[in-house]
Protein backbone atom coordinates (compact mmCIF):
# COMPACT_ATOMS: atom_id res chain seq x y z
CA UNK A 1 0.00 0.00 0.00
CA UNK A 2 2.44 2.48 -1.12
CA UNK A 3 1.71 6.41 -1.41
CA UNK A 4 -1.02 5.80 1.43
CA UNK A 5 -0.26 7.79 4.62
CA UNK A 6 -0.42 6.27 8.21
CA UNK A 7 -2.13 7.47 11.62
CA UNK A 8 0.56 7.52 14.37
CA UNK A 9 -1.84 4.39 15.92
CA UNK A 10 -1.20 2.54 12.84
CA UNK A 11 1.74 -0.07 14.86
CA UNK A 12 -0.63 -0.50 17.23
CA UNK A 13 -3.59 -1.41 14.62
CA UNK A 14 -0.78 -3.69 13.09
CA UNK A 15 0.19 -5.02 16.60
CA UNK A 16 -3.47 -5.93 17.32
CA UNK A 17 -3.86 -7.92 14.28
CA UNK A 18 -6.15 -5.54 12.23
CA UNK A 19 -6.35 -5.89 8.48
CA UNK A 20 -4.88 -2.43 6.89
CA UNK A 21 -6.99 -1.27 3.65
CA UNK A 22 -6.80 2.20 1.54
CA UNK A 23 -9.03 4.65 2.78
CA UNK A 24 -9.22 8.48 1.93
CA UNK A 25 -5.43 8.24 1.22
CA UNK A 26 -4.34 6.68 4.36
CA UNK A 27 -3.81 2.61 5.20
CA UNK A 28 -6.83 2.35 8.17
CA UNK A 29 -7.82 -0.76 10.03
CA UNK A 30 -11.15 -2.14 8.33
CA UNK A 31 -11.54 -4.66 11.21
CA UNK A 32 -9.64 -6.52 13.46
CA UNK A 33 -9.45 -10.16 14.00
CA UNK A 34 -12.70 -10.52 15.79
CA UNK A 35 -14.85 -9.23 13.14
CA UNK A 36 -17.19 -6.66 11.94
CA UNK A 37 -20.38 -7.90 13.49
CA UNK A 38 -18.30 -8.58 16.83
CA UNK A 39 -16.84 -5.33 16.76
CA UNK A 40 -20.30 -3.67 16.19
CA UNK A 41 -21.86 -4.95 18.59
CA UNK A 42 -19.20 -4.52 21.45
CA UNK A 43 -19.46 -0.95 20.96
CA UNK A 44 -22.93 -1.12 21.44
CA UNK A 45 -23.43 -3.57 24.31
CA UNK A 46 -19.73 -1.88 25.94
CA UNK A 47 -17.28 0.40 24.12
CA UNK A 48 -15.12 0.93 21.35
CA UNK A 49 -11.93 2.51 20.31
CA UNK A 50 -11.84 3.97 16.69
CA UNK A 51 -8.46 5.18 15.12
CA UNK A 52 -10.07 8.15 13.69
CA UNK A 53 -6.75 10.43 13.20
CA UNK A 54 -7.37 10.61 9.42
CA UNK A 55 -9.85 13.03 9.81
CA UNK A 56 -8.92 16.57 9.50
CA UNK A 57 -8.58 18.98 12.88
CA UNK A 58 -8.06 22.49 11.73
CA UNK A 59 -8.00 25.59 14.03
CA UNK A 60 -9.48 28.35 13.38
CA UNK A 61 -7.84 31.43 14.66
CA UNK A 62 -8.75 35.09 14.99
CA UNK A 63 -6.07 37.37 13.89
CA UNK A 64 -7.48 40.10 16.20
CA UNK A 65 -10.21 39.82 18.33
CA UNK A 66 -12.38 37.24 19.94
CA UNK A 67 -13.78 33.73 18.65
CA UNK A 68 -16.79 36.41 17.46
CA UNK A 69 -14.26 37.11 15.09
CA UNK A 70 -13.47 33.69 13.79
CA UNK A 71 -17.36 32.46 14.15
CA UNK A 72 -18.95 35.60 11.81
CA UNK A 73 -15.83 34.09 9.63
CA UNK A 74 -16.82 30.57 9.47
CA UNK A 75 -20.86 31.68 8.81
CA UNK A 76 -19.85 32.69 5.71
CA UNK A 77 -19.31 28.99 4.57
CA UNK A 78 -21.87 27.50 6.75
CA UNK A 79 -25.75 27.45 7.31
CA UNK A 80 -24.90 27.57 10.56
CA UNK A 81 -25.33 29.63 13.88
CA UNK A 82 -21.87 29.59 14.74
CA UNK A 83 -21.97 33.20 16.35
CA UNK A 84 -24.26 31.83 18.90
CA UNK A 85 -22.91 28.37 19.59
CA UNK A 86 -21.44 28.56 23.84
CA UNK A 87 -17.69 28.56 24.55
CA UNK A 88 -17.40 25.15 25.56
CA UNK A 89 -20.30 23.74 23.14
CA UNK A 90 -19.50 21.82 19.85
CA UNK A 91 -22.59 21.60 17.10
CA UNK A 92 -23.08 20.23 13.63
CA UNK A 93 -22.24 22.02 10.03
CA UNK A 94 -21.75 21.93 6.64
CA UNK A 95 -19.93 23.48 4.12
CA UNK A 96 -22.51 24.41 1.05
CA UNK A 97 -21.81 25.39 -2.38
CA UNK A 98 -23.27 27.75 -5.04
CA UNK A 99 -25.78 25.81 -5.81
CA UNK A 100 -26.80 24.30 -2.17
CA UNK A 101 -24.78 21.12 -2.42
CA UNK A 102 -22.74 19.96 0.53
CA UNK A 103 -18.84 20.31 -0.25
CA UNK A 104 -18.35 18.38 3.48
CA UNK A 105 -19.78 18.17 6.90
CA UNK A 106 -17.65 19.10 9.71
CA UNK A 107 -17.80 19.65 13.73
CA UNK A 108 -17.53 23.02 14.79
CA UNK A 109 -16.24 23.40 18.44
CA UNK A 110 -15.82 26.95 20.39
CA UNK A 111 -13.16 26.46 22.63
CA UNK A 112 -13.32 30.31 24.17
CA UNK A 113 -10.99 32.00 22.10
CA UNK A 114 -11.10 30.46 19.13
CA UNK A 115 -12.60 27.56 17.12
CA UNK A 116 -11.98 24.20 16.60
CA UNK A 117 -13.78 21.87 13.43
CA UNK A 118 -13.15 18.57 12.58
CA UNK A 119 -13.67 17.20 8.82
CA UNK A 120 -13.46 14.49 6.77
CA UNK A 121 -10.15 13.03 5.93
CA UNK A 122 -11.20 12.75 1.91
CA UNK A 123 -12.30 16.65 2.38
CA UNK A 124 -9.26 18.02 4.19
CA UNK A 125 -7.28 19.70 1.72
CA UNK A 126 -10.44 20.96 -0.13
CA UNK A 127 -11.94 22.35 3.13
CA UNK A 128 -8.64 23.94 4.21
CA UNK A 129 -8.26 25.81 0.79
CA UNK A 130 -11.87 26.86 0.63
CA UNK A 131 -11.44 28.14 4.38
CA UNK A 132 -8.31 29.86 3.95
CA UNK A 133 -9.86 31.67 0.39
CA UNK A 134 -12.92 32.67 2.57
CA UNK A 135 -11.74 33.62 5.86
CA UNK A 136 -10.93 37.10 5.95
CA UNK A 137 -9.18 37.62 9.12
CA UNK A 138 -8.88 34.02 10.39
CA UNK A 139 -5.97 31.87 10.14
CA UNK A 140 -6.79 28.16 9.62
CA UNK A 141 -4.39 26.03 10.83
CA UNK A 142 -4.24 22.17 10.05
CA UNK A 143 -3.31 20.11 12.93
CA UNK A 144 -0.82 17.58 12.21
CA UNK A 145 0.43 16.41 15.43
CA UNK A 146 -2.41 15.08 17.04
CA UNK A 147 -3.93 11.92 16.77
CA UNK A 148 -7.79 11.44 17.00
CA UNK A 149 -9.03 8.87 18.94
CA UNK A 150 -12.78 7.51 19.39
CA UNK A 151 -14.58 5.89 22.15
CA UNK A 152 -18.10 5.12 21.70
CA UNK A 153 -20.55 2.54 23.77
CA UNK A 154 -22.11 2.71 27.17
CA UNK A 155 -19.21 1.97 28.49
CA UNK A 156 -17.26 4.96 27.35
CA UNK A 157 -17.67 7.18 29.44
CA UNK A 158 -17.00 4.75 32.38
CA UNK A 159 -13.63 3.67 30.68
CA UNK A 160 -12.90 7.12 29.73
CA UNK A 161 -12.95 8.18 33.48
CA UNK A 162 -10.50 5.91 34.73
CA UNK A 163 -7.77 7.95 32.91
CA UNK A 164 -9.36 11.38 33.20
CA UNK A 165 -12.03 11.26 36.07
CA UNK A 166 -12.99 14.77 35.09
CA UNK A 167 -14.50 13.99 32.04
CA UNK A 168 -18.11 12.10 34.01
CA UNK A 169 -19.40 16.00 33.91
CA UNK A 170 -19.40 16.74 30.20
CA UNK A 171 -22.81 16.47 28.42
CA UNK A 172 -23.45 15.60 24.84
CA UNK A 173 -21.34 17.87 22.32
CA UNK A 174 -19.79 19.45 25.21
CA UNK A 175 -15.56 20.37 24.20
CA UNK A 176 -13.23 20.45 26.83
CA UNK A 177 -9.75 20.42 27.25
CA UNK A 178 -8.39 17.72 30.50
CA UNK A 179 -5.06 16.41 31.31
CA UNK A 180 -3.95 12.66 31.13
CA UNK A 181 -0.57 12.45 33.15
CA UNK A 182 0.25 15.87 32.52
CA UNK A 183 -0.70 15.70 28.48
CA UNK A 184 -3.55 17.60 27.27
CA UNK A 185 -6.55 16.20 25.83
CA UNK A 186 -8.87 18.08 23.30
CA UNK A 187 -12.15 16.17 24.30
CA UNK A 188 -15.24 16.46 22.93
CA UNK A 189 -18.32 14.60 24.24
CA UNK A 190 -19.64 13.06 20.85
CA UNK A 191 -19.31 10.89 17.67
CA UNK A 192 -20.66 8.94 14.70
CA UNK A 193 -22.43 5.85 16.00
CA UNK A 194 -25.37 6.95 17.51
CA UNK A 195 -23.98 6.07 21.44
CA UNK A 196 -22.51 8.37 24.15
CA UNK A 197 -19.11 8.47 23.76
CA UNK A 198 -16.01 10.55 23.11
CA UNK A 199 -13.29 12.14 21.07
CA UNK A 200 -10.47 12.61 22.44
CA UNK A 201 -7.41 14.52 20.06
CA UNK A 202 -4.23 13.57 21.65
CA UNK A 203 -0.29 14.59 21.27
CA UNK A 204 0.95 12.31 18.76
CA UNK A 205 3.62 10.89 20.79
CA UNK A 206 1.39 10.06 23.48
CA UNK A 207 -1.03 8.21 21.54
CA UNK A 208 -0.42 5.07 21.14
CA UNK A 209 0.14 4.85 25.25
CA UNK A 210 -3.23 6.30 25.88
CA UNK A 211 -5.02 4.18 23.33
CA UNK A 212 -3.19 0.74 25.17
CA UNK A 213 -4.46 2.10 28.53
CA UNK A 214 -7.90 2.51 27.14
CA UNK A 215 -8.03 -1.04 25.82
CA UNK A 216 -6.34 -2.19 28.95
CA UNK A 217 -9.93 -1.98 30.06
CA UNK A 218 -11.82 -5.30 29.27
CA UNK A 219 -14.90 -2.96 28.63
CA UNK A 220 -12.98 -1.47 25.96
CA UNK A 221 -12.12 -2.77 22.20
CA UNK A 222 -10.70 -1.70 18.83
CA UNK A 223 -12.70 -1.84 16.13
CA UNK A 224 -12.01 -0.73 12.64
CA UNK A 225 -13.94 1.07 9.64
CA UNK A 226 -16.34 -1.47 8.89
CA UNK A 227 -18.10 -1.79 11.91
CA UNK A 228 -18.00 1.96 12.13
CA UNK A 229 -19.90 2.20 8.92
CA UNK A 230 -22.91 -0.48 10.05
CA UNK A 231 -22.91 1.28 13.08
CA UNK A 232 -23.11 4.88 11.78
CA UNK A 233 -25.67 3.77 9.21
CA UNK A 234 -27.76 2.23 12.14
CA UNK A 235 -27.98 5.62 13.94
CA UNK A 236 -28.91 7.14 10.41
CA UNK A 237 -25.43 9.67 10.31
CA UNK A 238 -24.73 10.39 6.72
CA UNK A 239 -21.02 9.17 4.98
CA UNK A 240 -19.91 12.05 3.09
CA UNK A 241 -19.42 11.28 -0.82
CA UNK A 242 -22.05 8.93 -0.53
CA UNK A 243 -25.56 9.80 1.46
CA UNK A 244 -24.47 13.60 0.85
CA UNK A 245 -22.00 15.73 -1.90
CA UNK A 246 -22.59 18.59 -3.95
CA UNK A 247 -25.31 16.70 -6.03
CA UNK A 248 -27.58 16.99 -2.66
CA UNK A 249 -28.71 19.82 -0.41
CA UNK A 250 -28.83 19.90 3.23
CA UNK A 251 -32.84 20.26 3.10
CA UNK A 252 -32.99 17.28 0.96
CA UNK A 253 -30.49 15.29 3.23
CA UNK A 254 -32.72 15.60 6.03
CA UNK A 255 -30.38 17.73 7.84
CA UNK A 256 -32.55 20.64 8.04
CA UNK A 257 -32.39 20.72 12.01
CA UNK A 258 -28.63 21.45 11.32
CA UNK A 259 -30.16 25.17 10.09
CA UNK A 260 -30.75 27.14 12.94
CA UNK A 261 -33.29 29.49 13.11
CA UNK A 262 -31.14 32.76 12.81
CA UNK A 263 -30.24 31.79 9.64
CA UNK A 264 -33.17 30.53 8.09
CA UNK A 265 -35.69 33.44 6.45
CA UNK A 266 -36.90 35.98 9.22
CA UNK A 267 -33.64 35.41 11.27
CA UNK A 268 -31.16 38.18 12.41
CA UNK A 269 -28.57 36.93 10.07
CA UNK A 270 -30.94 34.88 7.71
CA UNK A 271 -28.75 33.38 4.31
CA UNK A 272 -25.58 34.83 3.75
CA UNK A 273 -23.97 31.25 3.39
CA UNK A 274 -23.02 29.78 -0.21
CA UNK A 275 -26.21 28.52 -1.80
CA UNK A 276 -28.89 30.45 0.78
CA UNK A 277 -31.43 31.02 -2.30
CA UNK A 278 -31.99 27.49 -2.97
CA UNK A 279 -31.65 26.06 0.55
CA UNK A 280 -33.69 28.44 2.27
CA UNK A 281 -36.39 28.11 -0.55
CA UNK A 282 -36.61 24.48 -0.39
CA UNK A 283 -36.94 24.74 3.73
CA UNK A 284 -40.04 26.98 3.04
CA UNK A 285 -41.56 25.24 0.35
CA UNK A 286 -39.90 21.58 1.03
CA UNK A 287 -37.38 19.66 -1.41
CA UNK A 288 -38.56 17.74 -4.31
CA UNK A 289 -36.27 14.74 -2.92
CA UNK A 290 -35.88 13.82 0.54
CA UNK A 291 -33.19 11.01 1.89
CA UNK A 292 -35.29 8.51 3.09
CA UNK A 293 -34.57 5.51 5.35
CA UNK A 294 -35.38 1.62 4.02
CA UNK A 295 -35.82 -1.85 5.68
CA UNK A 296 -36.21 -4.57 2.76
CA UNK A 297 -37.96 -7.23 3.65
CA UNK A 298 -36.24 -10.29 3.94
CA UNK A 299 -32.66 -10.53 4.97
CA UNK A 300 -30.78 -9.67 1.49
CA UNK A 301 -28.92 -6.24 1.56
CA UNK A 302 -29.45 -3.42 -0.79
CA UNK A 303 -26.19 -1.88 -1.46
CA UNK A 304 -25.17 1.33 -2.27
CA UNK A 305 -26.63 1.86 -6.08
CA UNK A 306 -28.94 -0.13 -5.92
CA UNK A 307 -32.16 1.36 -8.28
CA UNK A 308 -35.08 1.91 -6.04
CA UNK A 309 -38.87 1.56 -7.95
CA UNK A 310 -42.01 2.80 -6.73
CA UNK A 311 -43.52 -0.28 -8.66
CA UNK A 312 -42.81 -3.98 -8.38
CA UNK A 313 -43.22 -3.87 -12.18
CA UNK A 314 -42.49 -1.80 -14.84
CA UNK A 315 -41.59 2.40 -14.67
CA UNK A 316 -38.47 4.51 -14.69
CA UNK A 317 -36.05 4.14 -11.11
CA UNK A 318 -37.36 7.06 -8.54
CA UNK A 319 -34.20 6.75 -6.71
CA UNK A 320 -30.84 4.80 -5.64
CA UNK A 321 -29.56 3.56 -2.79
CA UNK A 322 -26.63 6.03 -1.16
CA UNK A 323 -25.53 3.58 1.48
CA UNK A 324 -27.00 -0.09 2.04
CA UNK A 325 -25.96 -3.01 4.38
CA UNK A 326 -26.61 -5.25 7.08
CA UNK A 327 -27.40 -3.57 10.77
CA UNK A 328 -26.03 -6.09 13.33
CA UNK A 329 -27.56 -4.42 16.01
CA UNK A 330 -31.27 -4.36 14.39
CA UNK A 331 -30.41 -7.85 12.75
CA UNK A 332 -31.73 -6.91 9.19
CA UNK A 333 -30.51 -5.13 6.28
CA UNK A 334 -31.34 -1.75 6.01
CA UNK A 335 -30.18 1.37 3.14
CA UNK A 336 -30.63 4.83 2.55
CA UNK A 337 -32.04 6.66 -0.16
CA UNK A 338 -33.18 9.93 -1.74
CA UNK A 339 -36.63 8.95 -2.92
CA UNK A 340 -39.43 11.80 -4.49
CA UNK A 341 -40.47 13.50 -1.32
CA UNK A 342 -44.33 12.31 -1.88
CA UNK A 343 -43.35 9.08 -0.45
CA UNK A 344 -43.97 8.39 2.59
CA UNK A 345 -43.06 6.40 6.30
CA UNK A 346 -45.04 3.38 5.83
CA UNK A 347 -44.75 2.76 1.97
CA UNK A 348 -43.28 0.15 0.07
CA UNK A 349 -40.90 0.72 -2.49
CA UNK A 350 -38.98 -2.37 -4.54
CA UNK A 351 -35.09 -2.37 -4.96
CA UNK A 352 -33.76 -4.28 -7.77
CA UNK A 353 -31.29 -6.74 -6.11
CA UNK A 354 -29.52 -8.68 -8.74
CA UNK A 355 -32.08 -8.19 -11.38
CA UNK A 356 -35.18 -8.71 -9.03
CA UNK A 357 -37.31 -6.23 -7.32
CA UNK A 358 -37.54 -7.02 -3.88
CA UNK A 359 -39.76 -5.00 -1.72
CA UNK A 360 -38.71 -3.10 0.82
CA UNK A 361 -40.53 -0.64 3.50
CA UNK A 362 -39.61 3.32 4.13
CA UNK A 363 -38.97 4.07 7.58
CA UNK A 364 -37.57 6.63 9.95
CA UNK A 365 -34.47 6.69 11.14
CA UNK A 366 -32.08 6.09 12.88
CA UNK A 367 -32.73 2.36 12.52
CA UNK A 368 -31.47 1.59 15.88
CA UNK A 369 -32.38 4.34 18.36
CA UNK A 370 -29.61 6.90 19.53
CA UNK A 371 -28.74 6.52 22.92
CA UNK A 372 -26.88 10.44 23.09
CA UNK A 373 -26.26 11.18 26.89
CA UNK A 374 -28.65 14.23 26.95
CA UNK B 1 -10.68 -32.66 -2.50
CA UNK B 2 -10.69 -30.35 -5.53
CA UNK B 3 -10.08 -26.07 -5.09
CA UNK B 4 -11.04 -23.70 -7.94
CA UNK B 5 -9.42 -20.53 -8.47
CA UNK B 6 -12.85 -18.53 -6.90
CA UNK B 7 -11.74 -20.22 -3.73
CA UNK B 8 -14.32 -22.77 -3.63
CA UNK B 9 -13.92 -26.25 -2.56
CA UNK B 10 -15.25 -29.11 -4.55
CA UNK B 11 -15.55 -32.57 -2.97
CA UNK B 12 -16.84 -35.35 -5.68
CA UNK B 13 -18.48 -37.81 -4.11
CA UNK B 14 -19.61 -40.78 -6.82
CA UNK B 15 -21.75 -39.31 -9.66
CA UNK B 16 -22.22 -35.57 -7.77
CA UNK B 17 -20.08 -32.80 -6.35
CA UNK B 18 -20.74 -30.82 -3.20
CA UNK B 19 -19.57 -27.29 -3.62
CA UNK B 20 -18.62 -24.79 -0.90
CA UNK B 21 -15.94 -22.17 0.06
CA UNK B 22 -12.49 -22.49 1.51
CA UNK B 23 -11.70 -21.16 4.87
CA UNK B 24 -9.60 -18.49 3.78
CA UNK B 25 -12.47 -17.09 1.59
CA UNK B 26 -14.56 -17.18 4.47
CA UNK B 27 -12.22 -14.77 6.13
CA UNK B 28 -11.58 -12.47 3.57
CA UNK B 29 -15.41 -12.00 3.46
CA UNK B 30 -15.94 -11.57 6.73
CA UNK B 31 -19.26 -12.18 8.72
CA UNK B 32 -21.51 -13.76 5.96
CA UNK B 33 -25.32 -12.90 7.02
CA UNK B 34 -26.89 -14.00 4.07
CA UNK B 35 -26.95 -16.61 0.99
CA UNK B 36 -28.79 -16.87 -1.72
CA UNK B 37 -29.04 -20.43 -3.44
CA UNK B 38 -29.88 -21.95 -6.24
CA UNK B 39 -33.17 -23.82 -7.15
CA UNK B 40 -32.56 -27.93 -7.31
CA UNK B 41 -33.35 -28.92 -10.65
CA UNK B 42 -31.26 -25.37 -12.22
CA UNK B 43 -28.66 -26.64 -15.05
CA UNK B 44 -25.97 -24.41 -15.03
CA UNK B 45 -22.71 -23.66 -17.26
CA UNK B 46 -19.43 -22.83 -16.09
CA UNK B 47 -19.09 -19.84 -14.78
CA UNK B 48 -22.70 -19.04 -13.86
CA UNK B 49 -23.53 -17.02 -10.97
CA UNK B 50 -25.27 -19.96 -8.83
CA UNK B 51 -25.14 -18.46 -5.53
CA UNK B 52 -24.90 -15.22 -3.68
CA UNK B 53 -23.04 -14.75 0.00
CA UNK B 54 -23.79 -11.35 1.22
CA UNK B 55 -21.35 -10.84 4.26
CA UNK B 56 -21.11 -7.39 6.24
CA UNK B 57 -19.18 -5.90 3.96
CA UNK B 58 -20.17 -6.81 0.67
CA UNK B 59 -21.88 -9.16 -2.14
CA UNK B 60 -20.01 -11.92 -3.91
CA UNK B 61 -20.50 -14.46 -6.43
CA UNK B 62 -20.58 -18.04 -6.08
CA UNK B 63 -19.91 -19.63 -9.68
CA UNK B 64 -20.60 -22.81 -11.13
CA UNK B 65 -17.22 -24.67 -11.40
CA UNK B 66 -18.07 -27.12 -14.19
CA UNK B 67 -21.70 -27.81 -16.25
CA UNK B 68 -23.95 -29.54 -14.88
CA UNK B 69 -27.10 -29.73 -13.38
CA UNK B 70 -27.61 -28.69 -9.41
CA UNK B 71 -29.54 -31.00 -7.37
CA UNK B 72 -29.37 -30.38 -4.04
CA UNK B 73 -28.90 -26.98 -1.63
CA UNK B 74 -28.29 -26.14 2.08
CA UNK B 75 -30.98 -25.24 3.96
CA UNK B 76 -29.27 -24.73 6.69
CA UNK B 77 -27.53 -21.93 5.01
CA UNK B 78 -30.97 -19.73 4.88
CA UNK B 79 -31.72 -19.99 8.74
CA UNK B 80 -27.92 -19.29 9.67
CA UNK B 81 -25.70 -18.34 7.12
CA UNK B 82 -23.00 -18.00 9.94
CA UNK B 83 -22.81 -21.55 9.62
CA UNK B 84 -20.15 -19.96 6.22
CA UNK B 85 -17.51 -18.35 9.13
CA UNK B 86 -17.67 -21.34 10.88
CA UNK B 87 -17.87 -24.14 9.78
CA UNK B 88 -17.28 -23.41 6.01
CA UNK B 89 -15.99 -27.10 4.85
CA UNK B 90 -17.98 -28.56 6.47
CA UNK B 91 -21.93 -28.10 7.81
CA UNK B 92 -21.58 -25.02 5.38
CA UNK B 93 -21.82 -26.57 1.67
CA UNK B 94 -23.81 -24.73 -0.52
CA UNK B 95 -24.67 -27.26 -3.19
CA UNK B 96 -24.65 -30.53 -4.88
CA UNK B 97 -24.33 -30.44 -8.59
CA UNK B 98 -24.02 -33.57 -11.04
CA UNK B 99 -21.22 -32.73 -13.89
CA UNK B 100 -22.12 -33.31 -17.07
CA UNK B 101 -18.56 -34.45 -17.55
CA UNK B 102 -17.28 -35.96 -14.37
CA UNK B 103 -13.69 -35.37 -15.70
CA UNK B 104 -13.68 -31.62 -15.26
CA UNK B 105 -12.77 -31.93 -11.85
CA UNK B 106 -9.03 -33.20 -12.80
CA UNK B 107 -8.60 -30.07 -14.31
CA UNK B 108 -9.17 -28.00 -10.78
CA UNK B 109 -6.07 -27.30 -8.11
CA UNK B 110 -5.23 -29.99 -5.16
CA UNK B 111 -5.16 -28.97 -1.27
CA UNK B 112 -1.30 -28.13 -1.84
CA UNK B 113 -1.61 -26.19 -5.04
CA UNK B 114 -4.59 -24.34 -3.30
CA UNK B 115 -2.35 -23.85 -0.27
CA UNK B 116 0.50 -22.40 -2.62
CA UNK B 117 -2.06 -19.78 -4.03
CA UNK B 118 -3.29 -18.27 -0.74
CA UNK B 119 0.36 -18.91 0.95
Amino acid sequence: MSGLRRTCLHDLHLALGARMVPFAGYEMPVQYPSGVLREHLHTREKAGLFDVSHMGQVLLVPRQGGVEEAARDLEALVPVDVLGLPAGRQRYGLFTDDSGGILDDLMIANRGDHLFVVVNASRKEADLAHMRAALRATDAALVEDRALIALQGPRAAAALAQLVPDVADMAFMDVAVRTWDGVGLWISRSGYTGEDGFEISVPAPFAEAFARRLLADPDVAPVGLGARDSLRLEAGLCLYGHDIDETTTPVEAGLAWAIQKVRRTGGARAGGFPGAGRILAELEGGPARRRMGLRPEGRAPMREGTEIYADETGGAPVGRVTSGGFGPSIDGPMAMAYLPAGLTEGATVWGDVRGRRLPARIVPMPFQPTRYRR
Amino acid sequence: MKYTEEHEWLRPEGDVVTVGITAHAAEQLGDVVFVELPEAGRRVSRGDEVAVIESVKAASDILAPVDGEIVEVNPALADNPGLVNEDPTGAAWFFRMRPADPAALDAFMDEAAYRALVG
